[in-house]
This record gives C-alpha cells, structure tokens and sequence, in this order.
C-alpha cells in the first residue's frame, strides 16, 4: 500500500513535469517563429513609449531600466540623497561631481557649470535633471538645451506645421523654461525609429546638417544621413545625434556641431578660432575660454572599436536572448556592467581579463588626467594677477598668447574630461590630447613668465 | 472492482498518460533528430541559430557538420555520451534560461573540438607538434586559438 503511494507520487510529479516541459517546448517554439505581436498601431503621432511598449515589450522593459541607478569605477551613478527645496523636490540625485574635484570649479569660473555639474544619471533622468540643475538659476538658457533631453520628434512637427527642420528652427530659440512645459518624455522610441518599420532614423537636424558638413571634408557631398548610412552606420548615429560636441550659433541659438573642419578635437579647435566664438570670458584670467561638451561620437571615432566597424548598440545595447528570441538591450549603460553580453561576443576572453584590461585603461587616464588638469589650473594660477589688463588698451603679444593657450589648453583637456568613457573610446588619442594640453599649459606659463620679465623692464 | 486496488488503478493510469505525453513530447520536439548527424538538430532550440547560419555558409559546410567537430570520433560510446551529456545540459540550461549569452565553449568541448580539426587536418599538421600540446586552455599552439572562426562565425 505504502510502496503504491510512493509510485503514484513519482508517477503524478513525473506526469506533471512531463506536461510543463511539452509547454515549454511550445512556448519557444511560439517565440522562435515570430518575433513580435502587433497588439496596437503605431503610427509616426504616438510619443507615449508606453503604447509601443505594447507592441515591443522586451525593448520596453530594458528601456525603462535605464531608471536604475549603477555606477562603475569612475563614471555611472549612485542614488545620493538630496533634501528637496521648494526649487528642486528631487529625494535622490547624483553625486556633486564640483565637490569631489574643486578645481572643475576652478576651470568653469565665471560660467554656470561651476555652480552645478553632477555625475550624469542614465536616460530616464535627461529631461528631469536639466529641468532642476542649479545652472538654470544662473543663465536664462535657450529651448535648444531641449533637443537632447527629451523627445522632440513630435515638437518639432507640431512647432514647424509638419516641417522637422522648420519646427527645430523654432524650439531653439523660445526659451528653455517655456519650451519645457511642452516635452513630455525623455528620450523615446520615436526619436530613433520609424513608426512604419522600425528601421532606424536619425530625427534631429543638427545631426544630419553637422554629418553633412563633416562628410564634405571627406569629398562626400550632399550626404543624406537617412538615405546613404549603412543599418550599422546607423546604429551609431542615432546616439550620436545628442552624444557629441555642439554649441548654439548666432541669435536664433542654433544647435551646431563644429564639425566642418572635421570631428578631431583639433579641428573643431581650429572651428571655433576661425569663427571667434567663446562660452565665456574666464573670470580669473580673462581669457575668451570654450566648454567642451560630451563628445562621446568624435573621441569613439578615432579608437580601434570604431575601426573594427563595432557601432555604439554593439557593446551599449548588446543582443539578449529572451526565451528563442534575440532582442536589443535597450538598457543603455556601461558595457562594464554587461560584459558577457557586450564584450564576449567578440573577445574570447575571460570576463575578469576584459574587466581588467578595461580598468588598466581607465586608470592609466585618470592619472594622465591629474597631471593634464593639474597642468591647467597652474596656468590658470599663473594668469591670475593680470586678469584686469586690458588688451584691446593695452596690446601685448605675450600675455594674448598666454591667455590662448588657456583657451585651447583647456578645451583639450574638456574635451576629454567631458567625453564618458575615462577614456576608453579611444584611449591612445585621449592620451595624445592630455599630451597636448599638458604641452598648451607650460607653453602658456613660459608667455606667462615672458610677459611678467617685460613688466620689471 | 475493489476500491483496495483504486491507487494501483491510478498509477496505471498516470503511467500511460506519462509515457504518452513522453512519446508526444518526443515526437514533437523532434527528439528522434537527435540520434541523426543532421545539423538541423542543433537549431531545435534556437540558440544555435546563428552559428548554423554562418556554418551554412562556411566552407566547412562541404566537408564537415556540427558532429564531425563536436563530438568524439572512433569510440561510439565515447561519441553517444559526450552528444548525451550536452543535449542535457543544453536542454536544462535553455528550458531553465540560466546561461550565459553567447554561450561558452566548456572545457571537454574544446578538447574535443581541437582533437577533431586533427582528426581531418593530422597529414598537414603533423609536423607542428601539436599533440604535446593539445587541449590545454592556456595553450597558445592551439588551432581555435588562430581559426575559431573556421566552423562558423558568432
């Protein structure tokens, strides 16, 4: 009797697994033959991610990770209590980049980054952390901010009457604090793929003028990014229609990326001299200075993953297989923190040896920053007690250059500062532009010390 | 009928359903594909799915498939249970999802991997004394440490 139980419970948990492995056979079965379900239509007018997070929901899932606050050894972020204010309700935010290294402050002087410039959250943070930055309190800033901290696609249309280009024209120059109110969500599906398709598709104009511009300086012209780039040149390009170096030109705050001399940091260097533009006038030295922006794209452009043909989603939204199906992480973040997923599907190697190879890179740049920064705030230093001279008054060539090398000194070193990845997107030409930044700051100390011999003259 | 016996009549019962779901199972997942060479049974499950594509259109399509280079050759009871071994712990990891993507090659696969490019290659290679070498992981003098992109790409 005893001995039939046992059997009839070894037959029944047997029966039962028998049953749920034959359903799980059909569920992948299901999943391999078709990708995904069309629950609602999608049309080009739906903003809300929620509603093609219907349609697509693995992606939609991932894309709301980008909530999660992680950090790796230097960049990333960690949930950093803040005590709301009537200005700013925020419970947790990033870390105070200005407190852990002063001299940024010292950098930025006069300009409104030295107010506030926090460890950047992940996407679903654009457009709330812009909205309560501390910066807004000192500068009144133009709509064109808004280009990349939210999804535009839609406002562009509706402020152009149907016309991308018309209505981004437009948003540039109302300013931020109304155009605000009129953004919804952070950056979303429509701002990368096409309702009709999905295919991918470059949606803000700044980036297919400033592709154009730097297309013609390699004899390619009249580039149309949406026709002409490859499904992997795209897999790039729609992050780096926001993760590169801009400024906003003339009265109408044109969003513009420097890119017509070429995308190197000396070429855009060579940009911004040509055309005389400066962000501010530097309050220690006086010296007409630059601030570089986050020029993920251009620095990535000159590194071996760039060569090889690897594009951004390759390694910061890598494949992840959900039951039979392969679906694009749209978890955007560190490939630190996904390494067999982003690394290992090229590198046959170890996750710790990747982990280390990419710390020793890290590392080494942060220390080759140090020196570069140190560098800097030496000149800064050794420019101070002639900030009041006046060169339009009083001309001197020594002190002019001086103040030159600051400038260009300091956007070298920005541009690299500036960029996310502590430089592993290309880490040898990050080194060569701490190089030739350490060399602007001697350069632009030793006129400091020629001019300061021609005073006791 | 005498109710003593209804647990008896039960287990009958459950053991029929059993082995019919079994059969059922079987025939459905295309178990039977198993016990052939043909490398359509690798893509049961999906996971394969890309390297039979690229294996499809390397040139070790002509001359090779998944069997020739991943499991043993001469001893068949060596062959049957090292396909035994990975069927279960491909079946377990991918009806459980706990593995890594991409899958990792493991140790004895990679042995047996490398014993099987000898198996075809051994008259050219014979002089690059790679059998005193053979199958160690940090081997430089290793074909799949040059060619692990002969069979298919990832």
């Amino acid at each position: 009797m005893k001995r039939n139980l046992i059997i009839l419970a070894g037959a029944i948990v047997l029966t039962v697994a028998a049953a749920a492995l034959l359903v799980n056979i059909f569920e992948r079965k299901q999943e391999g033959k078709q990708a995904f379900y069309r629950v609602v239509e999608i049309t080009d007018e739906i903003e809300d991610p929620a509603i093609w997070g219907k349609n697509f929901p693995y992606q939609y899932e991932s894309y709301l990770k980008s909530s999660d606050m992680t950090r790796t050894k230097y960049g990333g972020s960690e949930a950093f209590p803040h005590v709301p204010t009537s200005k700013d309700p925020r419970t947790v935010t990033s870390v105070q980049k200005l407190d852990q290294d002063p001299r940024l402050r010292i950098m930025w002087n006069g300009y409104a980054f030295s107010k506030d410039f926090r460890e950047e959250r992940g996407h679903a943070y654009m457009l709330l952390d812009q909205e309560l930055t501390e910066r807004q309190e000192v500068v009144k800033q133009p709509g064109a901010c808004l280009n990349c901290h939210a999804s535009t696609y839609l406002l562009y249309k509706k402020l152009g009457d149907g016309d991308l280009t018309k209505g981004f024209h437009e948003m540039n120059k109302i300013p931020y604090k109304e155009v605000v109110q009129m953004a919804k969500h952070p950056v979303s599906c429509i701002d990368c793929h096409d309702a009709k398709d999905m295919s991918l598709r470059v949606t803000r104009p700044a980036f297919i003028e400033g592709i154009k511009a730097f297309k013609a300086t390699q004899g390619i012209t009249e580039y149309d990014v949406n026709k002409m780039a490859s499904r992997q040149e795209m897999r790039t390009y729609v992050c780096a229609q926001c993760h590169v170096e801009y400024y906003f030109k003339g009265d109408g705050k044109t969003l513009t990326y420097p890119w017509a001399k070429g995308i190197k940091v000396e070429n855009m260097l060579a940009y911004y001299d040509e055309i005389k533009f400066k962000d501010w006038i530097h309050k220690d030295t006086g010296a007409n200075v630059l601030k570089a922006q986050h020029p993920e794209f251009e620095l990535f452009s000159q590194g071996t993953h760039a060569r090889a043909g690897v594009a951004c989603t390759d390694c910061h939204m890598p494949y992840q297989r959900v039951g039979a199906m392969k679906v694009t992480d749209h978890w955007v973040r560190s490939p630190l923190l996904n390494i067999n997923r982003a690394c290992q599907t090229c590198h046959n190697v170890s996750e710790k040896e990747l982990f280390d190879r990419a710390t020793t890179i890290q590392d080494r740049h942060h220390k080759l920053r140090d020196t570069a920064f140190d560098a800097l705030i030496d000149l800064i230093n050794a420019l101070k007690p002639y900030k009041d001279v006046d060169l339009v008054k009083n001309p001197n060539k020594d002190l002019e250059a001086a103040r030159n090398f600051q400038r260009h000194a300091q956007f070298m070193f920005d541009f690299v500062e500036a960029e996310n990845s502590t430089g592993f997107h290309a880490p040898q030409e990050s080194a060569r532009i701490f190089g030739d930044s350490i060399d602007n700051s001697r350069k632009g100390i030793m006129a400091v010390n020629r001019y300061k011999d021609s005073l006791k003259k | 009928m005498n109710l003593k016996n209804a647990p008896g009549i039960v287990v009958i019962i459950l053991i029929g359903i059993l082995i019919g779901l079994g059969a059922y199972s079987f025939i459905y997942a295309k178990g039977y594909s198993y016990l052939s060479d043909d490398p359509k049974a690798c893509i049961n499950c999906h996971i394969m799915q890309a390297n039979y594509d690229s294996w499809s259109k390397s040139g070790h399509q002509y001359v090779a498939k998944c069997n020739d280079c991943h499991l043993p050759h001469g001893n068949i009871a060596a062959k049957y249970a090292v396909k035994a071994l990975n069927g279960f712990n491909h079946g377990w990891a991918f009806t459980f999802q706990n593995f890594h993507e991409p899958i990792q090659i493991k140790d004895l696969n990679r042995k047996v991997a490398l014993q099987s490019c000898l198996n075809c290659h051994q008259p050219m290679v014979q002089a690059m004394d790679i059998g005193a070498h053979k199958g160690t992981e940090d081997d430089v003098k290793n074909c799949l440490h040059c060619h692990r992109g002969v069979g298919h790409g990832q």
